[in-house]
């Protein structure tokens, strides 16, 4: 029991840095720092564009309504350093996104994690010190 | 698992854990095919050729040192003391009436007026205080000419000798026959080697739509930037900018204190980067108007 508790610690510890704020060039002031939501989803586009990479995907909430959430990352050059390329995704993906949402309400927030229905995981690069798992 | 085997994962994963801390806070980014102190660490770098700045050069403790999201490295906007900037009367109203989307008076993307979302050119300095990535120098019998990655852009410095602009709101360029040029994105640059390992470049002409860095730092058409470019070895150059603009500020102040660039492969192949106006208008209907909470249909 103590050994667990000992390796919830050390993971715990790690978490903040996995989830460390982006280093965009966007702002921060639309959204809720600090508050994460997990969705799972089916990817409708992957726009790989300037000024930041948007990723679509098709959520059923509570009620069993699609809602389209709209994710950002950032820009390709930064993003392929930390393995993201213009084919990380492609309509039809089942992935689970961790994000931080936007204050106003709507379905948009910025990408924390991505992990697909085989595993494979991305994580954001900038000061995050992001990488592909 | 053993109660020792428990304690030393937790360990080696705290170990792990801070230092990527200690790399998260230095902000080590790897641009592909760059090479960084960190791969050259105990290892020492060879003497200084004379007076060349001629390369491809990257940020040497890795390539998130160039974002300065929160405006410029040495003078981020961050509101303490120690970093508000000494502005006049003039340069706080300009700096108020901007809407950055990044430092202490941040606004919502969607209700910014940065000029250069919207692919407006982000001009020099700017090029070098915010999204500063890797950089080429060329170097002629007349010229340094630096290739920025953002945007693909480039300017030139002249070294043939010619005096800037006298008057930098009715800049008169020194070249006999050569129309009077107008203030511009870039302005207009000169420099000189000032000993064998410093070369010293002064920029002056500038159109004021730009802005110094991302936190909406102001700046007038009189403004006068001077980079500092020292040589420190073979494998090393340290860029100093310092801003002398009477009108908005009431002393000449560092932008940049000698950050520090390492030199690379001849064969680096620099990424492609572009503001690209159709690409950005679809972020904002698709992200950035419902972040902020704009309807996009009633414009």
């Amino acid at each position: 029991m103590r050994n667990r508790l000992i390796m919830v610690v050390a993971a715990t510890l790690a978490f903040p840095i996995l989830s460390a704020p982006l280093s965009a060039h966007h702002s921060n002031a639309a959204f809720d720092a600090g508050k994460r939501l997990s969705v799972t989803g089916i990817v409708t586009e992957w726009f790989w564009a300037n000024p930041h990479c948007l990723l679509s995907l098709d959520v059923k909430d509570g009620s069993g309504q699609v809602v389209r959430w709209i994710v950002e990352t950032q820009a390709p050059p930064n993003m392929i350093p930390f393995g993201w390329s213009k084919q990380s995704f492609k309509p039809g993906d089942e992935v689970t996104i961790t994000l931080e949402p936007a204050r106003s309400g709507k379905p948009v927030g910025r990408l924390l994690r991505a992990v697909f229905a085989d595993g494979r995981t991305l994580l954001p690069g900038g000061s995050a010190g992001g990488t592909v798992q | 698992m053993t109660k020792r085997t428990a304690m030393s994962s937790a360990a080696v994963i705290a170990i792990l854990t801070f230092a990527n801390l200690t790399h998260a806070q230095l902000g080590f980014r790897r641009q592909p095919g760059a090479v960084y102190d960190v791969d050259f660490e105990g290892k020492k770098s060879g003497a200084a050729p004379r007076r060349s700045l001629a390369g491809i050069w990257e940020f040497a403790n890795g390539g998130a040192e160039g974002i300065q999201a929160d405006g410029v490295k040495a003078m981020p906007s961050d509101g303490k003391p120690e970093h508000e900037l000494p502005f006049t009367p003039e340069g706080r109203a300009a700096f108020t009436s901007n809407k950055p989307t990044y430092g202490f008076t941040a606004v919502p993307s969607a209700l910014t007026n940065d000029p250069m979302p919207g692919c407006d050119p982000q001009g020099f300095p700017r090029i070098v205080l915010h999204n500063a990535h890797t950089e080429q120098f060329l170097q002629t019998s007349t010229q340094v000419v630096i290739l920025y990655q953002f945007n693909k852009k480039w300017r030139v410095i002249w070294t043939d000798g010619r005096a800037l602009p006298k008057d930098p709101e009715s800049p008169g360029w020194a070249i006999k026959d050569a129309p009077p040029p107008e203030p511009r994105w870039w302005g207009y640059s000169v420099g000189k080697w000032v000993d064998d390992y410093t070369f010293v470049a002064e920029s002056n002409g500038f159109d004021d739509r730009t802005w110094l860095d991302n936190a909406g730092r102001p700046h007038s058409t009189v403004m006068r930037v001077v980079e500092t470019y020292r040589r420190v070895d073979a494998d090393h150059l340290e860029k100093t900018i310092t801003i002398d603009d009477p009108k908005f500020y009431t002393r000449p102040w560092v932008a940049l204190d000698r950050l520090r660039y390492r030199l690379q492969s001849p064969s680096l192949e620099i990424p492609e980067q572009e503001c690209v106006p159709s690409e950005t208008a679809k972020y904002n209907r698709l992200f950035a108007n419902p972040a902020a909470g704009v309807d996009d249909s009633v414009k």
